[in-house]
C-alpha cells in the first residue's frame, strides 16, 4: 500500500471512529460518570503542568522581547505583545501539546492495553460498544477541558510576563497589564477557545484509535503510544496553522 | 437414590433396568421437542483469512443444545479464532454461523449485541477489567443494564458463590492469582444465565488442581444447568475430566461428581480435533482414543 492510500485509508478509519462516538453520545446509556471521571482525570491532573507552563513562557517571552523593544522606545508595548502572543497562539498550542504529552500517551496506552489483554473483546462479548462507552467519554472530556486548560494557561502567563516586568526590568505593574488590557481583543480570546476545541476533538479521536488499533501484544502498546503522541502533536501544529488562517478570514482581520 | 435428581438431566443416559421407563421416558420428551433439536451453534463452511493466511478452512460442525463440544487442537490452529467468530467479534469470509438457529454472519455489531447477550464467554487469561474491582466486573453487564443496585449485589453475590470467590468480592483483578481471576471471569460471563458458554483455554497456566476446579465448573453447567457450550483446550487432563465423569446432587444437596461407567454414559459431550484450520475428528473421546491418525496419537500422548 502506498502512503497516500494508507493517509486516505487512516482518515476514513478515524472519520468513522469520531462518527461513531458522536453518535454514540446522544444515545442510552449516556456515560456521563465516565465522561466526568474522564474530565476530573485530563482536566484536574493537568492543571499543574498546564499553569507552569503558561507562567514561563510568558516570563521567557518577556525576557527575550524586552531589549528589543527597549531599542525602539516602545517597552510601554510589552505587555501587549506577549499577551497576544501568548492568547492566539502560544497558550492554545502549548497547552495542546502539554496535555497530548500527557493525556493522549494515556489514553493510547490504556485503550492498547485493553486490546492486548482481551479486554475490549470481552467488553463487546459482554454486549457493551467500546466506542460509545471509552471512546466517546474521552473525546468529550478532552473537548470540554482543554479550552479550559488554555484559559488558565493565558492567564499564568501573562502573571509570568507581569513577574519578569517589575522583578527583573523594575517596570511599574500597571503599565504591563493596562497594555495588556488594550492590546487583546475579544477575537482573540474567542480564537483563543475555538482553536482547542477543535485541537481536543483531533487529539482525542487520534489516541483512541490508536490505542484501538493496538496489535502485536506489548510492544505494539509502545509502538501505538508513540505514533499518537507524534501524530497528534504534529497535527495540532498543522491545525493550528490552518485554524489561524481560517480565524482570521472570519474575524477580517489580517494582523 | 442419587439418579432420581439426574434422570431428567438430558444429556445422561440411564442404562439401569429400575429407571428405565424415565429414562426413556426423557429421552422421548428430548426427541419430540422440536426446539432442541436446533443446534445452539451451527457453522457452515466458513472460511477465514488473516493477511493471505488461511486460519480456517471451510469449518462445519454442529452443537447441539445442551452439550458440550470439546475442540482440540494445537496452537494456531484456529481454536481461538473458531470462538471469536460466535461471538460475532470477528467476521468470516465466507461461509454461515448459526446461533439457536438464527443466521447471524452478516449481523452488524448492533443486531449482534443481542445475540452476544445470550452467551457467555471466558477468555483465556480472564480478560478482566483492571479498573474495576472484583465486584463491578462482575455487575459489568448489569451496570451497564441500569439494574438497580440491590439486584445486582443479589447476582453478584450468587455468581461468585457458584465459582466460589465470595470473599474476594472488593478485590482489585491485580489482587489475584491466576486461577482466581479465570474464575472471576467464568462468574462474569455467567450472569444473566446465558444458555451457550464459550472457553476458551480456561485452564492454560493453572496448577492441576485449579485447573480441575475449572472443568468441575464445566461440568456443573453442562449437567445441571442444561448449558451447551464450546470447550477450547489443548490439555489432555481436561479432555480426560470432561469425557469421563459427570455432575450430580446427592441427597445432601451437594453437587459431587461421578465417574462414568456401567450405569451411566456420557452422551453430552463430543470432541473435535482441529489441525491447520480444518476438522481433522469429530466424534466421542472412545473413538478419539482408538483412532488410527498419526497426528492424533501424537497429540494423545505427546509423542
Amino acid at each position: 500500500m502506498n502512503i497516500a492510500t494508507r493517509f486516505l485509508l487512516e482518515l476514513q478509519e478515524l472519520s468513522l471512529l469520531a462518527a461513531r462516538a458522536a453518535r454514540g453520545l446522544f444515545k442510552k446509556p449516556h456515560y456521563v460518570p465516565e465522561t466526568i471521571t474522564q474530565m476530573d482525570d485530563i482536566g484536574v491532573g493537568s492543571l499543574t503542568i498546564v499553569v507552569l507552563t503558561g507562567f514561563f513562557t510568558g516570563g521567557v517571552l518577556t525576557l527575550q522581547t524586552y531589549q528589543t523593544l527597549a531599542s525602539y522606545g516602545a517597552v510601554d508595548q510589552l505587555g501587549y505583545l506577549v499577551g497576544v502572543a501568548l492568547v492566539r497562539e502560544l497558550g492554545p498550542v502549548l497547552t495542546a501539546l502539554m496535555v497530548t504529552g500527557r493525556v493522549v500517551s494515556a489514553i493510547s496506552a490504556e485503550l492498547g492495553s485493553m486490546v492486548v489483554s482481551e479486554q475490549i473483546d470481552a467488553m463487546r462479548a459482554l454486549g457493551t460498544d467500546p466506542v460509545r462507552k471509552l471512546v466517546g467519554p474521552r473525546i468529550l472530556a478532552l473537548m470540554i477541558t482543554l479550552p479550559l486548560l488554555t484559559l488558565i494557561a493565558d492567564i499564568a502567563g501573562i502573571a509570568g510576563g507581569w513577574a519578569v516586568s517589575i522583578w527583573l526590568f523594575n517596570l511599574p505593574s500597571s503599565m504591563f497589564m493596562s497594555s495588556v488590557r488594550d492590546g487583546i481583543t475579544t477575537d482573540d480570546i474567542q480564537g483563543g477557545i475555538i482553536k482547542p476545541l477543535f485541537f481536543a476533538f483531533l487529539m482525542g479521536t487520534i489516541a483512541c484509535h490508536k490505542g484501538l488499533r493496538t496489535e502485536g501484544g506489548t510492544v505494539g502498546v509502545g509502538r501505538s503510544t508513540t505514533t499518537a503522541v507524534v501524530t497528534a502533536s504534529i497535527i495540532v501544529i498543522i491545525a493550528d496553522f490552518l485554524l489561524a488562517r481560517a480565524l482570521q478570514l472570519v474575524f477580517g482581520t489580517t494582523t | 437414590m442419587m439418579t432420581q435428581s439426574s434422570i431428567d438431566r438430558p444429556g445422561i443416559y440411564s442404562p439401569d433396568d429400575q429407571i428405565s421407563e424415565h429414562a426413556a421416558e426423557s429421552t422421548f420428551r428430548e426427541i419430540d421437542d422440536t426446539d432442541r433439536a436446533i443446534p445452539a451453534i451451527e457453522f457452515r463452511n466458513v472460511t477465514m483469512t488473516f493477511d493471505d493466511r488461511p486460519v480456517l478452512n471451510n469449518l462445519s460442525f454442529k452443537v447441539m443444545k445442551g452439550e458440550t463440544k470439546i475442540i482440540l487442537g494445537g496452537s494456531g490452529c484456529g481454536k481461538s479464532t473458531t470462538i471469536k467468530l460466535v461471538l460475532g467479534l470477528i467476521k468470516p469470509d465466507s461461509g454461515q454461523i448459526l446461533v439457536n438457529g438464527e443466521d447471524v454472519t452478516n449481523y452488524s455489531e448492533e443486531q449482534m449485541t443481542r445475540v452476544r447477550k445470550k452467551i457467555g464467554m471466558i477468555f483465556q487469561e480472564g480478560a478482566l477489567f483492571d479498573s474495576l474491582s472484583v465486584y463491578e466486573n462482575v455487575a459489568f453487564k448489569l451496570h451497564e443494564q441500569g439494574v438497580p443496585e440491590d439486584r445486582v449485589e443479589t447476582e453478584v453475590r450468587r455468581m461468585l458463590r457458584f465459582v466460589n470467590l465470595e470473599a474476594a468480592i472488593d478485590n482489585m483483578p491485580a489482587e489475584l492469582s491466576g486461577g482466581m481471576r479465570r474464575r472471576v471471569g467464568i462468574a462474569r460471563a455467567l450472569v444473566g444465565d446465558p444458555k451457550i458458554v464459550m472457553f476458551d483455554e480456561p485452564t492454560a497456566g493453572l496448577d492441576p488442581p485449579t485447573a480441575r476446579t475449572i472443568c468441575e465448573l464445566a461440568m456443573k453447567l453442562r449437567d445441571l444447568e442444561d448449558v451447551s457450550s464450546i470447550f477450547v483446550t489443548h490439555e489432555m487432563n481436561n479432555l480426560d475430566y470432561l469425557t469421563s465423569e459427570y455432575a450430580v446432587v446427592d441427597e445432601a444437596g451437594e453437587v459431587i461428581f461421578e465417574k462414568e461407567g456401567e450405569r451411566l454414559c456420557l452422551i453430552n459431550c463430543k470432541v473435535l480435533m482441529m489441525r491447520d484450520g480444518q476438522v481433522i475428528f469429530s466424534g466421542t473421546d472412545e473413538t478419539l482414543r482408538h483412532s488410527e491418525d498419526a497426528y492424533i496419537h501424537r497429540f494423545l500422548r505427546g509423542h
